[in-house]
């Protein structure tokens, strides 16, 4: 809290809240100023005190502090109310207030044993716990050299010999596609797939002159037209391309 | 020392923490309860009276071997162990509340702090101080908390009876004590 209140630059007593760890704490802390008993509490002036020190809260970090704010009011109004001198069924208003601080107090009392107990305890180390291992290690394998060689001949007895293929290289050859569909474009407007590519011709063929189609269609030198799927591709000569 | 001094002194050497008395008994079928007590004693009065580094300490409804206090700074020194961070007031607040009044909700924790407990008691639980011990009846059936044993490690306590009843604090509650609004350690149990 303290820390954002300082930044936004408010008045130095603001800081000071941090060291209440809520409006009771606060509240205590006044009563103990004032030197005033718990059980009598001079309503009127510490509902002051305590609205000065919590004014210029930010609202959302105050709202614990506020409603406490609005507590001690009610009990004030309360108090000011006439009464008859002996109205026995009147309740001070403050019982409720002075119930809740002397829980407060005491579990405070309790703080400062639980403080003292876990600063004994703070100056003894014990030995440095170290956790158990997740897991033994796994018993290193007694194995015999005729046992691994047995082993391996069973493993290569029921592997199925393996089929070799020989793969050889064959580069393809788009640029040699490529100078045969211009050839073929060069004689006529328009041509068809067949006269790309010759029946029969062997994949690495079919696959140049796909890429030779493709690439010429790329650098706009042609068109490729199809109607429907499956149908016949079209190539023509591109008309932009001719005119330039 | 005696025999079973000797192997109690072992054992509470090679753990790391407290050492309830029936497991220190465990260790040896023929020791009686009356023999382990023995042990420790005279283990204890060895570390004493020979003015040992270390001491025997009863804690957490067990036993430890500590360090003694006077040379925690030495210790720290050297960077061979670091104390653990202090608790903050806010945690210390909420920690007395739940060792009186556990099983406790979060709301009975924050009616008695008047201040919203959520983010305090998570960081209680991760450090082990405080568990989950289960529901409370009413209306959403709210999460009640309960102190750890390391609660108890963390405050050199030997069990929460140890910690003073409410008639015995300064501040007894004089006005408007409702019976449920007196702390009882007893009551945790």
């Amino acid at each position: 809290m303290s820390a954002i209140l300082e930044a936004e630059g408010t008045r130095t007593f603001i800081v000071e809240l941090d060291q209440f760890s809520g409006p009771l704490d606060l509240l205590l802390t006044l009563i103990r100023e004032e030197e005033v008993e718990i059980t009598d509490i001079p309503i009127a002036r510490i509902c002051e005190q305590f609205l000065a020190r919590i004014h210029g809260l930010e609202l959302s970090d105050a709202a614990e502090y506020l409603e406490m704010a609005a507590r001690l009011l009610r009990i004030k109004a309360q108090m000011l109310l006439p009464r008859s001198q002996d109205d026995e069924s009147w309740e001070d208003p403050r019982a409720e207030l002075v119930r809740r601080l002397l829980e407060y107090q005491q579990m405070r009392e309790v703080v400062d044993v639980l403080e003292d107990r876990s600063e004994e305890r703070r100056n003894r180390f014990a030995r440095g716990w170290v956790p158990s291992d997740p897991a033994p290690p796994a018993s290193p394998l007694a194995l015999s050299l005729p046992e691994l060689l047995s082993a391996v001949d069973r493993v290569l007895r029921v592997a199925t010999r393996p089929v070799l293929h020989d793969i050889v290289p064959r580069a393809l050859d788009v640029d040699g596609a490529m100078a045969r569909i211009r050839a073929v474009l060069s004689l006529r407007a328009m041509a068809r797939w067949s006269d790309v590519v010759r029946p029969g011709a062997e994949p690495w063929q079919v696959l140049s002159a796909l890429l030779a189609l493709l690439e010429l269609a790329r650098r706009g030198e042609l068109k490729l037209v199809q109607m429907r799927p499956f149908a016949v591709v079209e190539i023509s000569r591109d008309a932009a391309s001719e005119a330039a | 020392m005696t025999p079973l001094a000797k192997l109690l002194e072992a054992a509470l050497f090679a753990s790391g923490r407290p050492i309830p008395t029936e497991e220190l008994a465990a260790l040896d079928d023929e020791a009686s309860g009356a023999a382990v007590a023995a042990a420790l004693d005279e283990i204890r009065e060895h570390y004493d009276v020979e003015g040992h580094g270390v001491e025997l300490i009863e804690i957490a409804g067990g036993w430890q071997i500590l360090t003694r206090a006077e040379y925690t700074e030495a210790i720290e020194r050297a960077q061979l162990a670091a104390r653990p961070q202090r608790l903050s007031g806010a945690a210390l607040e909420t920690l007395a509340i739940i060792a009186y009044r556990q099983p406790i909700s979060r709301a009975d924790i924050e009616e008695i702090r008047g201040v919203a407990v959520g983010g305090v008691l998570k960081s209680l639980h991760e450090r082990g101080l405080i568990d989950v011990v289960g529901r409370a009846e009413g209306l959403g059936r709210p999460l009640l908390y309960g102190t750890t044993p390391l609660f108890l490690e963390h405050f050199a306590l030997r069990h929460l009876e140890e910690l003073p009843r409410a008639d015995e604090l300064a501040i007894a509650l004089r006005v408007v004590a409702s019976s449920d609004a007196t702390p009882s350690p007893n009551a945790a149990e």
